[in-house]
């Protein structure tokens, strides 16, 4: 009991300092990050990506409408319990917005951050029924979802076989959660539609052992096989695809299964895997000038630095550039640049994602163009294909930004989140 | 000088048997409790409440369940987590399926329908012991994580295989769902945990606890004296059970409002709170709460004080915490074996002849 009691006034008195703090007048972005534990690899290029492009505008532009950007990293390990820690921490500080990176968390936080108040953005994870905005409207996960990227996959393997999938058998191989699960009704129901055979392959988590799923993918010799990974799982799932001499051509990962960190310990092997993005690749970009003078040259960069450039990192500053747009957005709606969380909303809804304002960030054709309303926060869902290049150590974009099946994905979409209002007492609509 | 026997008489057996004979342990145990129930729920903030007090109270009832059967009855589990997912599940089909009925009862049932399942797993107990039965248990943990994630009956056909919990309330205060208020949700693990101290506490007091310390102890002679194995040992594992389904329960409804099997009551959540017991110390109710506060709290303090107070970067934090949480434990294991409430026993030995040693 006494040590117990001596904990608590050591941690009253630490968090008394905590809160005393930071004054009031930043723009709090916290970043639920994960820089250990066996999604690390991942998680480290996000968000160094995300904290490099935040310090960049502080930098350069002061911040944001001239208020200062303040960021609060905290470390959850991809674990719902710290990540609940870490909401409960950084939300008194005013977030603005959260962006957990992770499908699990984002489902602990999607009713309380509803019920606080705080807007949450899920970049391309999360719940894939939070693109209807009138169900939910304090989360956001444009630009696509998960249900678009099993569309993109499928299409992506029709058009190879021009339009006739009947009969093939395609294997889902997948993160035994949340996450991993996200894809598997549209892909039925695309099965239905297309008459290809489902074969589904869970991964249990961390996912450092598949022998026996790619000993299956081996005995059934499936046409194609879609991976949704993280972590350790993707570099494991290429390596044993290498092993069985799987054709790395028909072998297509969704967007988190598409890093270098997952293709390269794979060597030449890996060559001509193909991964979904939503967003374009590569350092070709103008404002990798602006980071290289205002943040890494001035030792700014967050974590060792040494990101710039990956998949995850561009990924990872694709997000912080949202959030800031629609920081600037909601500045501009309410006409003052201290904005609030519920202001923070309007703007996320208010973003209208042009041509004009991506090339005026020193990111021209950096992603697709959108406009969020209330009733989509999901943007269009567009998404394309990339290949990975062992020789050269590139991805390379090889198709355009193509449109989702929303012949079937929008009932489903209606059906789900039309449930969950059901289930929360929730009554859809915009005001 | 003030923690002594010396002077507090007492008159009758019922007075001899209270659970604390010493009147100044009497004092302080009311004290903590009128604080816990009375000033705390005026003071905490969601922060306070789900990053600390809840994770306490519930790995603390979860470790005296686990208290009961391994340190009390010597039938070693490494089958917590899942139990836990068993009381989790079950609540959460008992609040969907009867969304009339209280909270309080459905975590009730769902601690007795893990009792049961907890039963049926205890079973190879009768014919195995030791580092076997923990290999039996190990089998239950992956079993049933596996059917709550295969079944997708557990989990009403839901698309992510996620369970959250929908919104109830007791006496018209919200206890479950986002809308929940901190003092509520406190106050309401805080009661369960209490009654599940003192149940234990007086469980193993009696006939009951003493077949279980007798099994424990030395099987052979327990039997040859007359203690059935077959009951004591079954009866340890429905105990047990009852309570870390509870826990399970309440770490589902009221403290994480979704989960999802693999990741919230994976082998790591048995290990973790087997580690309490142990750290805590073997057959002690209050060891199992010292254990549950030890690792909740010490991660969070370390947390702040490393990344809030000092500065450092979370990666390197993250990285600190496990290294000296994990030196901590070894460093009083290596001290006292026994655990926390050994260290606390034998500091109250002390108390009582200071400040005269001799």
């Amino acid at each position: 009991m006494a040590t117990k009691k001596l904990k608590a006034a050591g941690a009253a008195l630490v968090s008394a300092c905590l809160l005393a703090g930071p004054a009031a007048a930043d723009l709090v972005f916290p970043d639920l990050s994960y820089r250990t534990g066996p999604y690390a690899a991942n998680g480290i290029p996000f968000s160094d990506g995300y904290q490099d492009y935040l310090t960049l505008l502080n930098e350069r532009d002061g911040g944001i409408g001239g208020v200062p950007i303040k960021i609060l990293e905290c470390e959850t390990g991809y674990n719902t319990e710290k990540g609940v820690e870490c909401y409960e921490a950084t939300k008194g500080e005013g977030a603005l917005v959260y962006q957990p990176l992770s499908t699990g968390i984002t489902y602990q936080l999607i009713p309380k951050a509803t019920a606080d108040g705080i807007p949450v953005h899920t970049l391309g994870y999360g719940r894939t029924s939070a693109k209807n905005g009138e169900v939910f409207k304090w989360i956001f996960n444009y630009p696509a979802n998960y249900w678009d990227g099993a569309s993109h996959a499928i299409n992506h393997i029709l058009a190879e076989n021009n339009g006739d999938i009947s009969g093939k058998k395609i294997a889902l191989v997948y993160h035994n959660s949340a996450y991993g699960k996200e894809p598997i009704r549209t892909l039925e129901e695309l099965s239905a539609k297309h008459g290809f055979e489902l074969v589904l392959l869970p991964v249990d988590h961390p996912g450092q052992e598949q022998k026996s799923q790619w000993l299956q993918i081996r005995r059934e010799r499936p046409d194609n096989v879609i991976m949704w990974g993280w972590g350790v799982m993707n570099q494991v799932a290429i390596q044993e695809a290498v092993n069985i001499r799987y054709p790395m051509e028909n072998f297509i990962g969704i967007w988190w299964s598409g890093s270098e960190n997952d293709v390269l310990p794979a060597g030449d092997g890996a060559n001509g895997y193909k991964a979904l993005t939503f967003h374009n690749l590569g350092m070709e970009y103008p404002v990798y000038d602006d980071l290289k003078q205002y943040v890494v040259d001035a030792g700014k960069a967050a974590g060792a630095g040494d990101q710039l450039g990956t998949a995850l990192y561009n990924r990872g500053m694709y997000a912080a550039m949202l959030a800031t747009e629609a920081a600037r957005t909601a500045q501009e709606i309410h006409g003052t640049a201290d904005i609030t969380p519920a202001m923070m909303r309007d703007g996320l809804e208010g973003l209208d994602m042009t041509e004009e304002k991506m090339a005026g960030l020193g990111l021209p054709n950096f992603g697709p163009t959108f406009k969020v309303t209330c009733a989509n926060h999901g943007g269009d869902g567009l998404g394309a294909m990339a290949q990975w290049d062992a020789t050269a150590g590139t991805w390379s974009l090889i198709s355009d930004y193509e449109a989702s099946d929303s012949e079937v994905l929008n009932p489903l979409i209606e059906a789900d989140s039309l449930a969950y209002a059901e289930e929360s007492g929730i009554t859809p609509g915009c005001e | 000088m003030l923690y002594r026997e010396a002077g507090d008489f007492k008159t009758s057996y019922r007075e001899d048997g209270q659970s604390f004979p010493i009147r100044f342990d009497r004092i302080a145990v009311q004290v903590t409790l009128a604080v816990a129930l009375l000033v705390v729920p005026f003071v905490i903030n969601d922060y306070w409440a789900n990053a600390v007090a809840l994770p306490f109270l519930i790995y603390a009832i979860a470790a005296i369940g686990l208290n009961i059967l391994v340190g009390f009855c010597g039938q070693v589990s490494l089958g917590t987590g899942g139990f836990m997912a068993v009381g989790a599940y079950a609540t959460y089909k008992l609040m969907t399926a009867f969304p009339e009925v209280s909270i309080i009862i459905h975590v009730l049932l769902a601690g007795g329908i893990t009792a049961g399942v907890g039963v049926l797993f205890g079973l190879p107990s009768l014919r195995i012991k030791g580092f076997y039965l923990a290999v039996a248990t190990l089998a239950a943990q992956f079993f049933l994580v596996w059917l709550f994630n295969r079944v997708p009956w557990f989990y009403n056909h839901s698309a992510s295989g996620q369970i959250s919990a929908p919104e109830r309330t007791v006496l018209g205060q919200a206890v479950t769902g986002p809308n929940a208020e901190a003092w509520v949700t406190y106050l309401f693990c805080l009661l369960f945990l209490i009654f599940a101290a003192v149940v234990a506490r007086n469980l193993t007091r009696g006939t009951m606890g003493r077949s279980w310390m007798g099994i424990r102890d030395m099987d052979i002679a327990a039997e040859i004296i007359g203690v059935n194995p077959l009951a004591a040992k079954l009866s340890a594992f429905a105990v047990s059970s009852f309570f870390i389904g509870i826990a399970g329960a309440l770490f589902f409804a009221v403290y994480l409002g979704a989960v999802e099997v693999g990741e919230a009551f994976g082998i790591n959540k048995s290990f973790l709170v087997l580690f309490m017991i142990i750290i805590g110390g073997l057959g002690r109710i209050a060891g199992s709460l010292m254990g549950a506060a030890f690792l909740v709290l010490l991660p969070v303090l370390l947390k702040n004080v490393l990344v809030g107070g000092l500065g450092w970067p979370t990666d390197l934090a993250a990285h600190l915490e496990f290294m000296i949480v994990g030196g901590l434990i070894v460093t009083f294991l290596v001290a006292e074996p026994h655990g926390l409430a050994q260290l606390w026993r034998v500091g109250k030995e002390k108390l009582r002849l200071w400040p005269f040693p001799h």
